[in-house]
């Protein structure tokens, strides 16, 4: 599965590694739900520090498109909420 | 819903219906190819504004590091002649220029990072617009409007992922650069105006000019000490200047203690920290 870190580009990840990501995905979810900036900026870390860990960059010149995709590592909760509310924020 | 599947649904629905504005899908290589130099220049921009932005925090740092610089000589030449008030003052100056400088570091580092994010996203854009450059060529010349829909597709989506994703980092480092643009212009102002200089020496280059005064009396008293001992108005005198003369060793306490003290007994050479005078 493709996935792609806003930002940083795009990586492969195995089967077996999808579940633990889905879980860390649902703390975030929970995170950006409950407000607390503080927990998700770690959620969000955590969940990016495992994709980079077990994913492998895919070449540059590849134009396959992400299954998933994640916020930049520097983006604050509430860019992410602007982004998944599809205010226009992502250009295109 | 997934935080990842969501964003990746609304990168595909955008490219989709930019997809869909096309009546003829190859069309769609063609206008999308020309966003796409375009994009590759806009980030190239980007890159250039960024460095320039770094480049004017650098100077700035530089500027406000010989300000801090000259403090720390002006503070080590008061003590020299005993003036531990004027000497404190020019390192309580030097000081908030110091965490200011701090603060620009931190910009400083922050931009390069931003460069260095925006270097790799138009490396990795350039790479994928080649790619794109070939396969366009390739369905255009192999396959009818028809056929080539699916394909198109493919290409399309992956480029146009790519496209939002290095459009919004472009935005970003704008805004960025612009707050921070902000902030190093009010310190060019500054910088420009001296009133940086009158923070850093309030009442203008107020330390200087004492020091200037201090050096400055003590070398006509020297001067008017030896011309009376030419003339022969008073051999006792002889001794004061002889024990003012550079390289003899006096008594450096005695300087610091007696604050404006004749200049013949404080001698020039004294001029670095003593003990005890919190530090």
């Amino acid at each position: 599965m493709i996935v792609r870190i806003m930002g940083e580009g795009q990586v492969e990840i195995a089967p077996d590694d999808i579940d633990v990501l889905n879980a860390l995905d649902s703390e975030l979810e929970a995170a950006i739900d409950s407000g607390d900036e503080a927990v998700f900026r770690a959620k969000l870390h955590a969940l990016l520090d495992k994709v980079r860990h077990v994913g492998k960059a895919l070449p540059a010149d590849s134009l396959e498109p992400s299954e998933l995709i994640l916020p930049p590592a520097d983006a604050s909760m509430d860019e992410v909420r602007d982004m998944l509310g599809d205010s226009g924020l992502i250009p295109g | 819903m997934s935080v990842m599947k969501r964003l990746s649904m609304i990168f595909k629905s955008k490219a989709n219906k930019a997809l869909d504005r096309m009546e003829d899908p190859r069309e769609t290589l063609d206008y999308s190819y020309q966003r796409q130099l375009e994009l590759l220049q806009k980030v190239r921009r980007g890159v250039a504004d960024v460095a320039t932005s770094r480049k004017r925090v650098e100077l700035q740092i530089n500027g406000l590091k010989q300000k801090a610089d000259k403090l720390e000589e002006q503070g080590r030449k008061a003590l020299g002649v005993g003036r531990e008030d004027l000497a404190r003052e020019a390192l309580t100056r030097r000081s908030a220029i110091q965490s200011q400088m701090a603060e620009l570091q931190v910009q400083h580092d922050n931009l390069q990072a931003e460069e260095e994010k925006l270097t790799l996203a138009s490396q990795r854009l350039q790479a994928k617009v080649d790619s794109f450059r070939t396969k366009k060529e390739t369905i255009k010349a192999t396959y009818t409007a028809a056929e080539a829909q699916t394909r198109i597709n493919e290409a399309f989506s992956g480029i146009s992922e790519e496209m939002g994703d290095v459009g919004l980092a472009i935005q970003r480092a704008e805004d960025k650069t612009a707050q921070m643009q902000a902030r190093a212009g009010a310190i060019d102002e500054l910088l420009a105006s001296g009133a940086l200089d009158d923070f850093s020496g309030s009442r203008g280059d107020d330390i200087q000019a004492e020091l200037d005064r201090l050096g400055g009396g003590r070398d006509v008293e020297l001067e008017l000490e030896r011309m009376k001992a030419e003339l022969g108005q008073g051999p006792a005198r002889r001794e004061a200047i002889e024990a003012g003369q550079p390289g003899q060793t006096g008594q450096p306490s005695q300087a610091a203690q007696t604050g404006q003290a004749p200049p013949p007994q404080a001698p020039p050479t004294q001029q670095y920290r003593q003990p005890g005078e919190g530090l």
